[in-house]
């Protein structure tokens, strides 16, 4: 008997692996690409880093109309903020406009969020707001599903005070090892860079990441392998 | 804006007779809070630790907060609810300031405040998901609390939240006397903190000790305990008894 039903109904959800982390100048975001409806990837290039002012972005995951809705929200606070005050705002401002949203409506949301950016008052700075509406400042932080494979990376791989290219090498690698576990973690690996010179995008496409136990480097054809060895079938 | 209310109305045209009810779950949650008097006030530890169900996903967690010039705060359970609570204690000791008659909030005041405010959310189905432990010192009377998620409200020589109430409060029994130094109520909290550490599997190894006298409020920088693994009878548990633990 076949099973072939695939419930393409389910809400979209970001099973995601997304990533904050401070160096000494600013900070990276980073996180994969993939937008799943159950067991269906709805979209295999979705950018989870989005802009909230020209200093502040936020990594999403959980519900995909959940964060959209709220990071929208918190841009449209955020710039008449901006226009009142005059100046930049703060990211310290942008997180707690998140934790608002997210605490007063704890029943009906289920977003992750880390806000992460650089003012000149504390320069870079990333704020974790998890289910439930806590906000908690650190010097680096992870969420989504497939966080969850990167507490004992980051526990032996972080370091106070790094550069802006270890910073972006170790969020890549995370990203890249979580996407290697996590199912609903995938596709391409984006980053932000965000410091005093403003904000970077950056791609690293799915097949370019390195590759870790198990996984074999991608190659055109089968025929390509037995023109060059003889024995590669083996029967 | 109505997504700003922490608490819309819904009439019964407008919701189904479904979701009436409230109650919530907690997400990220600190575990026990220990509280003693000592000779020249009052003394309260815990843990830095704030836990995602079964993961620890946070290990700096700052759980213990002053309120105004004479009370101290230490909250069990859900943080973000704890963090909501200090925004309303801020806003309370603001407003006693801006009275600016001489007179301020003491411990007493705060701890029966937090209680109101803990059993009318209880009373709507909508706990703030916390265990709070209030201590402070006024005019040299010391004062020390504890008010639950359903607003029940304890005041003695020494309290606890969670499995405090269990592996401590049993120690502090025997051992809590009145009149107690710095220096003796410092190790009875951190032999209260070393059973938990072993028993609780929510804690973690980083803590922090406040203290709150006369003088004002002091808490202290992260620290850990040094645990004690070696006993013979933790050598070969199983010699005689294989398979068993």
């Amino acid at each position: 008997m076949e099973n072939t039903s695939v419930d393409v109904d389910q809400p979209h959800s970001m099973g995601t692996t997304i990533i904050g982390v401070t160096y000494n100048g600013g900070v990276v975001l980073g996180a994969d690409s993939r937008t799943s409806t159950g067991m269906y990837v709805a979209n295999r290039a979705s950018d989870k880093i989005t802009q909230l002012t020209d200093n502040v972005y936020v990594c999403r995951s959980g519900s995909a109309a959940d964060s959209q809705i709220v990071s929208d929200y918190v841009r449209y606070f955020l710039h008449q903020h901006t226009i009142q005050l005059g100046q930049p705002a703060t990211v310290k401002v942008a997180a707690n406009l998140a934790r608002l949203l997210s605490y007063n409506n704890k029943d009906m949301l289920q977003t992750g969020l880390i806000v992460g950016g650089w003012d000149k008052y504390e320069g870079g700075k990333i704020y974790g707001i998890p289910l439930g509406g806590t906000v908690l400042e650190q010097p680096f932080a992870i969420g989504g599903s497939g966080s969850t494979y990167l507490y004992g990376f980051f526990d032996q791989a972080w370091k106070e005070g790094m550069t802006q290219e270890e910073a972006e090498k170790l969020v890549v690698t995370a990203v890249t090892l979580a996407i290697a576990r996590d199912g609903a973690s995938g596709g391409v690996v984006r980053t932000v860079t965000i410091n005093k010179d403003g904000a970077t995008r950056k791609f690293y496409p799915g097949d370019s990441l390195q590759l870790w136990h198990e996984e074999l480097a991608p190659v055109n054809s089968l025929l390509d392998i037995s023109a060059s060895s003889p024995d590669a079938m083996v029967s | 804006l109505q997504v700003m209310d922490s608490a819309p109305v819904e009439n019964s045209l407008m919701s189904s007779e479904s979701d009436i009810q409230r109650t919530q779950y907690p997400y990220v949650t600190g575990t026990s809070v220990v509280g003693i008097k000592y000779k020249d006030g009052i003394l309260l530890a815990a843990d830095m630790g704030g836990s995602y169900g079964s993961t620890i996903r946070y290990k700096s967690v700052e759980r213990l907060k002053p309120v105004g010039k004479h009370s101290l705060l230490g909250a069990s359970g859900e943080i973000s609810d704890f963090q909501e609570i200090m925004k309303y204690l801020d806003e309370l000791i603001l407003y006693d300031n801006m009275w600016d008659d001489g007179n301020s909030f003491g411990p007493k005041e705060v701890h029966n405040y937090l209680t109101r405010v803990m059993y009318n959310r209880r009373n709507k189905f909508n706990p703030l998901w916390n265990s709070l432990v209030l201590g402070g010192v006024k005019n040299g009377q010391k004062y020390l609390g504890s008010v639950s998620m359903i607003g029940v409200h304890y005041e003695d020589n020494h309290v606890a939240t969670g499995f405090g109430n269990h592996l401590a409060r049993p120690i502090l029994r025997d051992e809590w006397h009145e009149n107690l130094s710095y220096e003796e109520g410092v190790k009875l909290l951190e032999k209260c903190m070393r059973v938990l550490l072993y028993r609780d599997r929510s804690a973690v190894n980083k803590l922090q000790i406040a203290k709150i006298t006369e003088e004002g409020v002091t808490i202290s920088q992260p620290y850990s305990l040094k645990t004690f693994w070696n006993f013979s009878a933790f050598q070969n548990p199983t010699v005689g008894a294989e398979g068993s633990w």
